[in-house]
């Protein structure tokens, strides 16, 4: 019986739908625009994702309710100051290494799309980053339908499409377009709100003056402590009588938490007003037990809910008990001339159907959509989200939440979907092994998305048979490492090298001094004790199982390896140093392949190979191949005095007397075997310096 | 199953070893065959085969006492084999006796089988006690007749057990054995619990009845081969007194290894030597001996390097000699984790190139190019080299030494100029230029594609290359007269210095395949190798002067003057390639180390003759009739002038262990059995000497050297970091199962956010910031403490 009336319900959903859908069924399902790809929202991830599938020539769309893409730039922040750095000088010329100290640029072929050429200020104004969008849509004339908001997205079931559904995007206009895949690339605009009584008196960041004169001695207010909160506080901290700024957990500077997403030093001038006793200050306390009672003069005073619940609703402003009724000296008494909330955006839910069942995360993930560590929906198969919306993954983290940092996890997407789709499988290169540490080195040295999507993403070093070659695949993302051979259409059966960049395990923290006296470690030996961001190779002898992957210690990016490698941190993040750096590296690569991948002289080579049966790789794989280093004599004898080449030329006197002296050839014969340590000179290598 | 029995071996007969085998019996066949004095243990099984199988053959292998299984299945008559338990038991028989039976499991292992069935027949020599007052008992009982040897082990059946069961087989009528498991009874030392321990006690040498009898401990783990030194050591006298030179002097510790103070003696105080010496003595007992040098006997040698240690206490003996053995473990512990060799360089090429990091290179004449100049500067002259590397890489700035010299030998050279680009700069450009490894080198030839230069890296062999690839390849050719200029080596007289032999592609004008395949190998070999091509109508004449058919090569063999002639049977670019560079190999050649790889890929045997100058006539032509005589397809005959390579006497040392004399010749056969046989000096290198020679090499009649086929190893340990994050960070290593649930729930716990402070789920406790119970609402909020409300809700 109680089912009876929510199968009319239901009944009366499939009716409007029935006719919805015969509206849009005059023209013909056929005649529905249908995209391969469609991505909601022309913010810089969906401008990122479309770069790539454009110059992968598929069928994609870009959908932007605004009439230009970077909308939400256009309004915030609000002070107009973007806080991700522009830095313009490295003293270095590596495009890949620079990338690094940019925040603000785009993935592109094109070097004119770099934001050093738009904008001077190391901090640069947000108008900037929409005219870069602007341009990067333009220039690479990215397929953008602007004043298209997608207002409604559901499935529609159909065996044929590659993931057993279509998506159905209904714009403003009612204008339905079928796509096979959905990229959600719409960021989190919706601002976070609080309920509370009075919360009627607060204003929103989004709509509050951005002029100091209309704060002058005034005393306000401010709820939440992230970058927006501060902002604010920091625009009219010179002409308001006090800032009082409440939240409810302590304020998380980003130097501390190596987070960009925590306050950033830039924002951070009401910490000093408030540490310098200047009347500001910083409280924390619950939102939830918080209310503003306004009275007749038009001052907000703060008060507890249960002082409300308590007391007769029916009454006057004045009748509500204060706390300081009961207690004289509580903290925030005095009256507030105007209270703002800054408390962030969140994921808009509300377009997607239920059948899609895009759920939101859990507790501090609250704001972002679920999806699994390859950005795909949980819910549904084919709905990939980007960009700030799928910060869930590294909250608190990395950068994915930042264009730094999703601009490289939008192109792990971007080459997910090639290989799934297009049986493209991901790019990788084949090196001999002699290349190995130095493939490992000039990666941890330049590359950005290594650096920029710490622990995120990391470059795959997939063996050959008996480890004579390797194949070396760039930021995969590691969260999804034991389904490494689904996803990329390469093989994993050798063992392989994961390369990810860290910081130390228990450097960073809200409450971390990150400061303390000898926090650096300078010596290879302890480099596995580094604080600073720093690279480790983790080896496994096979692919981890999605079991090991889900077992694996919380915070920690991979489960335990068979060995593992930290290169030592390094204060100028350069780690080319040939003994703090790169041998320790070669050595953890040697043990791991149990060979010597040492480098030679080719005269090395040649005493090598007419008295072993077997050479080292450097040898086999360069001399015997007629591309044996040489070298001159200059560095010849430098190799000589280190105790590490013989000089064969300086006994050539004492042979000749000896020699014809020497005894009989039975003598000669006399040691039948050739110990390997007949070349004791070149394995125990003590400098005798 | 004759053997002597136990009674021989509790005669004191250490170790009689007799081929005894298990022995499968039925049980009428065993009871029938046991004889007097023997002892047996004996399995009963019902299918024959037994648990302990193996262990017991091990067993009685080295014991005198049989093992036997016995099969209840052949007949089942024996009233063991009745019992209902008697398969889960072996049994120990003497004459016919049984003395005891064990449960199988009691029988885990070779330790336990061996150790029990000891304790069991050695009951008298060993003496089981519970407390120390056995003990003692037993030790007044023996003081003035027999020493006491006193074990403590845990369990019984251990290896330990078994090694002082094994020890009391041999030494059980010297001594007295005491065994306990009781770690009570070693209240007596005062020491620190330990697993083992066993204790001698001096008994036997008591003075004064009333006196206990000392007791010094094994400091070593109970093995059979310690407690046997042990005993050694126990039973030399505490003192030994010599009269002779001290180095003709040898005791049981010397023998053993272990360190004898002599303590010099004068006639007058003799008799306090003598105290002295025996008060060390019993202190370092079993760690060093003692010896009391009566000097007055004899005379030091004069000048002999004696050093003499005055000593003003007998401590300071002691902590001498036990400094020493406690120095000697530690440097050997050291010896064995001792990695600090880690962090030294190890990499010659690195090494060398790091020395000579501070010298700055003439650089001026190379170009260094970026990503805005690298485009236009190709254009610029008719030939553009450049090298690209990583200036972070050791490989590459070796060959940036190489390629300076290269720089400074074609200066002023017309058409050809050279630049470098730094990888570690210009990605991008390296990218576009498909350059992924360093070092590479290109040449840029203005309106053609690049060539990649594949050859040694090194100053010579990259001018010879960038010398001959200027030259065009393959030169057309259109008359007679200009193919035999061409083969005269006329025409490129300049590269003629880089021993080029020119090669002529001769082509029937109809023959366009053959020829397109000849112009297509023409510019693989560039660089390498000159070619030129004649396909005009005169081919023929040309085929029948050199008397070969068409398509055809010819070879101007300059050092020889020769001009081969070969004919082009595969026509395809790269069998063209094959057939041109095998031509090119000589046939006795000098090996260099530049040339080596390129013989080595033949995978013959190599007939080297070493020599520390050039070949005189006689010798050469001797090689060069071997090289073309009779089996020289086999083998590659070779020689090595050790003046041009010096290496070669690296190679002659790691043969041989002296050098020996020059010319040598040597059979090198590197690719099947990594044999090496050196030609018997006393013999005059010629043709039929040598091949004589090779035969019986071929007959096994000489003794090679063998080359290492030992595979290349890490040279050294890498650092363990995890197992140095193990010992701090056991979570890592250690799997803990988190449900998601418990991890998500870890996560907010540590985490505590902005949103959640609108829209929070759950209350997360943060300690110490609870309010106090029975405290009023807002009692915190006092002004000294910034928080704006209470985190647990009043009661309502």
């Amino acid at each position: 019986m109680m089912a009876l009336p929510a199968a009319q319900r239901s009944w009366g959903l499939l009716l409007t739908f029935a006719f919805y859908m015969g509206s849009s069924c005059t023209e013909g399902a056929s005649t529905l625009p249908h995209h391969n790809y469609c991505i909601i929202g022309a913010g810089p991830s969906g401008l990122q994702m479309a770069y790539f599938l454009q110059h992968a020539g598929r069928n994609y769309v870009v959908f932007e309710r605004s009439h230009a893409p970077g909308s939400f730039f256009a309004l915030y922040p609000r002070h107009r100051k973007l806080i991700s750095i522009n830095k313009r000088h490295t003293g270095k010329s590596n495009s890949e290494f620079n990338l690094r100290h940019d925040w603000n640029s785009l993935l592109s072929h094109d070097s004119r799309l770099l934001f050093r050429h738009y904008s001077h200020d190391f901090f640069p104004e947000a108008d900037t980053m929409v005219h870069y969008l602007e341009d990067f849509a333009s220039m690479l004339e990215l397929r953008v339908q602007y004043n298209t908001a997608i207002i409604h997205v559901r499935l529609e079931r159909d065996s044929q499409a590659w993931n057993g559904h279509y998506f159905i995007l209904t714009d403003h206009n009612n204008q339905n377009y079928r796509c096979s895949l959905l990229l959600v690339a719409t960021g989190t605009w919706v601002p976070n709100v609080v309920n509370f009584p009075g919360s009627e008196y607060v204003e929103g960041y989004e709509s509050v003056s951005i002029n100091p004169e209309d704060f002058a001695g005034q005393s306000v207010l401010i709820l939440g402590r992230g970058n927006s909160a501060f902002e604010t506080a920091e625009n009219i901290l010179g002409v308001t009588n006090f800032i009082h700024m409440v939240s409810r957990s302590r304020v998380r500077l980003s130097w501390a938490t190596h987070y960009v997403g925590d306050l950033r030093a830039i924002n951070n001038g009401l910490l000093d007003t408030y540490q310098l006793k200047s009347l500001d200050g910083l409280l924390e306390g619950d939102l939830e037990d918080l209310a503003i009672v306004k009275d007749k003069k038009g001052k907000l005073h703060i008060t507890l809910k249960f002082y409300l619940e308590n007391s007769n609703s029916s009454a006057g402003a004045e009748s509500i008990t204060l706390p300081q009724d009961e207690l004289d000296n509580f903290a925030t008494r005095a009256p507030y001339d105007r209270v703002i909330r800054c408390l962030g955006w969140k994921f808009d839910f509300s377009i997607y159907n239920r059948s899609l069942r895009l759920m939101p995360g859990k507790g501090t993930k609250k704001k972002y959509p679920l999806i699994k560590p390859s950005y795909e929906s949980r819910g549904t198969r084919g709905l990939f989200v980007l960009g700030t919306a799928s910060h869930s993954i590294d909250f608190r983290k990395s950068a994915g939440g930042f264009i730094h940092g999703f601009r490289y996890t939008t192109r792990a997407v971007h080459r997910l979907l090639e290989h799934r789709h297009h049986g493209v499988p991901w790019p990788s290169s084949v090196y001999p092994i002699t290349q190995l540490t130095n493939s490992i080195i000039k990666r941890v040295n330049e590359a950005s998305g290594l650096y920029q999507m710490f622990s995120v993403l990391g470059d795959i070093i997939l063996l050959r048979e008996n480890a004579t070659a390797f194949e070396y695949l760039e930021e995969y993302p590691v969260g999804i490492l034991a389904e490494l051979e689904l996803h990329t259409g390469r093989k994993a059966h050798n063992g392989l090298f994961v390369v990810v960049m860290e910081y130390g395990k228990n450097f960073s923290g809200a409450d971390k001094d990150v400061f303390y006296y000898n926090r650096a470690v300078g010596e290879a030996q302890h480099a596995w004790q580094s604080n600073f961001l720093h690279p480790v190779i983790y080896y496994y002898k096979q692919l981890p199982t999605v079991r090991e992957m889900s077992l694996r210690p919380p915070d920690w990016p991979l489960p335990r390896p068979d060995a593992v490698h930290h290169i030592v941190e390094d204060f100028l993040t350069d780690w080319t140093a040939p003994n703090a750096h790169i041998l320790p590296l070669r050595r953890f690569l040697e043990n791991c392949l149990d060979t010597d991948l040492r480098n030679f002289f080719a005269e090395s080579c040649f005493l090598f190979a007419l008295t072993h049966q077997k050479l080292p790789p450097f040898c086999q794989q360069g001399y015997m191949r007629m591309q044996g280093l040489v070298g001159n004599e200059r560095l010849r004898h430098h190799a000589v005095e280190a105790g590490l080449l013989e000089d064969h030329t300086v006994m050539h006197f004492t042979d000749e007397l000896l020699g014809g002296q020497r005894g009989s050839r039975d003598q000669l014969l006399k040691d039948h075997v050739i110990p390997s340590s007949s070349l004791h000179y070149l394995v125990t290598a003590k400098d005798e310096l | 199953c004759a053997s002597p029995g136990m009674a021989v071996a509790t005669a004191g007969l250490p170790y009689v070893l007799n081929a005894n085998t298990l022995l499968e019996l039925s049980p009428q066949e065993y009871f029938s065959s046991l004889q007097p004095g023997r002892a047996s243990l004996v399995y009963f099984s019902r299918d024959g085969i037994s648990l302990s199988y193996s262990w017991i053959i091990k067993c009685f292998q080295l014991y005198i006492f049989a093992g036997i299984s016995v099969n209840c299945l052949k007949e089942e008559v024996s009233r063991y084999c009745g019992k209902e338990n008697a398969l889960m038991k072996a049994y120990l028989f003497r004459d016919n006796i049984l003395l005891r039976e064990f449960p199988t499991d009691a029988m885990f292992d070779v330790n336990a089988i061996v150790a029990n069935t000891l304790f069991a027949l050695l009951f008298n020599e060993v003496k089981y006690i519970t407390t120390l007052v056995e003990l003692q008992n037993l030790e007044n009982s023996l003081k003035g007749r027999s020493n006491v040897v006193f074990a403590y082990v845990p369990a019984v059946g251990t290896p330990e057990h078994r090694a002082v069961m094994e020890a009391a087989f041999v030494y059980g009528v010297a001594h007295q054995f005491v065994l306990t498991t009781e770690a009570a009874n070693l209240d007596f030392t005062g020491a620190e619990p330990v697993l083992h321990s066993l204790f001698f006690c001096h008994c036997q040498r008591v003075p004064d009845l009333t006196q206990p009898c000392r007791r010094t401990l094994m400091v070593q783990s109970l093995t059979t081969l310690n407690i046997h030194r042990y005993l050694k050591l126990m039973a030399a006298p505490v003192v030994t007194e010599v009269a002779e030179d001290p180095e003709k002097v040898s005791t049981i510790h010397l023998q053993l290894g272990l360190p004898l103070v002599f303590i010099l003696s004068q006639q007058e105080t003799y008799e306090a030597d003598k105290r002295t010496a025996e008060f060390v003595a019993w202190q370092l007992l079993g760690k060093a001996g003692v010896a009391l040098l009566s000097s007055w006997y004899f005379s030091l040698p004069q000048g002999a390097p004696i050093k003499y240690l005055v000593l003003e206490d007998t401590d300071e003996i002691i902590a001498l000699v036990e400094d020493k053995i406690k120095g000697e473990q530690i440097q050997k512990d050291e010896d064995e984790s001792d990695n600090n060799d880690q962090d030294i360089q190890d990499d010659q090429v690195m090494e060398a190139v790091y020395r000579d990091r501070k010298r700055e290179l003439p650089l001026e004449l190379i170009r260094t190019l970026t990503e805005e100049t690298f485009n236009a500067a190709l254009t610029e002259t008719a030939h553009m080299v450049v090298l690209f590397y990583a200036s972070w890489e050791a490989v590459s700035l070796a060959m940036l030494q190489s390629y300076v010299e290269v720089a400074i030998a074609l200066k002023g050279t017309q058409g050809i100029s050279l630049a470098k680009v730094n990888c570690w700069d210009w990605p991008d450009v390296c990218m576009k230029q498909n350059v992924t490894q360093f070092p590479i080198t290109k040449m840029y030839e203005k309106g053609a594609r690049s060539l990649t230069y594949t050859g040694m890296l090194g100053t010579a062999e990259l001018l010879r290359f960038l010398r001959l690839s200027s030259i065009s390849c393959p030169a057309k050719l259109t008359t007679i007269e200009e193919v035999d200029e061409y083969l005269s080596g006329e025409v490129h007289a300049d590269s003629s210095s880089y021993h080029s032999t020119p090669v002529l592609g001769i082509f029937h004008p109809s023959m366009k395949e053959a020829r397109e395949a000849f112009v297509e190998a023409g510019n693989v070999l560039r660089g390498y190798v000159t070619t030129g091509l004649y396909a005009e109508d005169e081919a023929l004449v040309l085929a029948h002067k050199y008397a070969v058919p068409l398509p055809a090569l010819l070879l101007a063999r300059r050092e020889d003057h020769r001009i081969d002639s070969v004919s082009l049977s595969k026509q395809s670019a790269l069998d063209i390639v094959q057939t041109i560079r095998s031509q090119l190999l000589e046939t006795f050649p000098e090996i260099t180390v530049e040339n080596l790889p390129d013989y080595l890929s033949l995978e013959k045997p190599l007939l080297i003759l070493f020599n520390d100058r050039g070949l005189n006539r006689s010798m050469r032509m001797e090689m060069l009739s071997l090289a073309n005589g009779k089996g020289h397809e086999a083998f590659l005959a070779c020689w090595m002038n050790l003046k041009n390579t010096p290496v070669g006497r690296g190679v002659l040392k790691a043969y041989f262990s002296t050098p020996p004399p020059l010319p040598l010749l040597a059979w090198v056969n590197r690719h099947s059995s990594g044999q090496v046989f050196a030609f018997p000096s006393d013999q005059p290198v010629t043709e039929t000497n040598v091949l004589a020679w090779l035969e019986k090499l071929k007959a096994g009649l000489d003794i090679p050297t063998t080359l290492s086929d030992e595979a290349w190893k890490p040279p050294l340990p890498a650092y363990n970091f995890l197992r140095m994050m193990e010992a701090t960070l056991p979570k890592f290593t250690v799997h803990t199962v988190y449900s998601r649930g418990g991890t998500d729930e870890l996560q907010q716990a540590e985490e505590v956010s902005e949103e959640k402070s609108m829209v929070r789920e759950e209350q997360v406790e943060e300690p110490g910031l609870e309010a106090e119970e029975g405290q009023s609402p807002g009692r915190d909020l006092r002004g000294t403490v910034p928080r704006l409300a209470g985190r647990e809700k009043p009661p309502k």
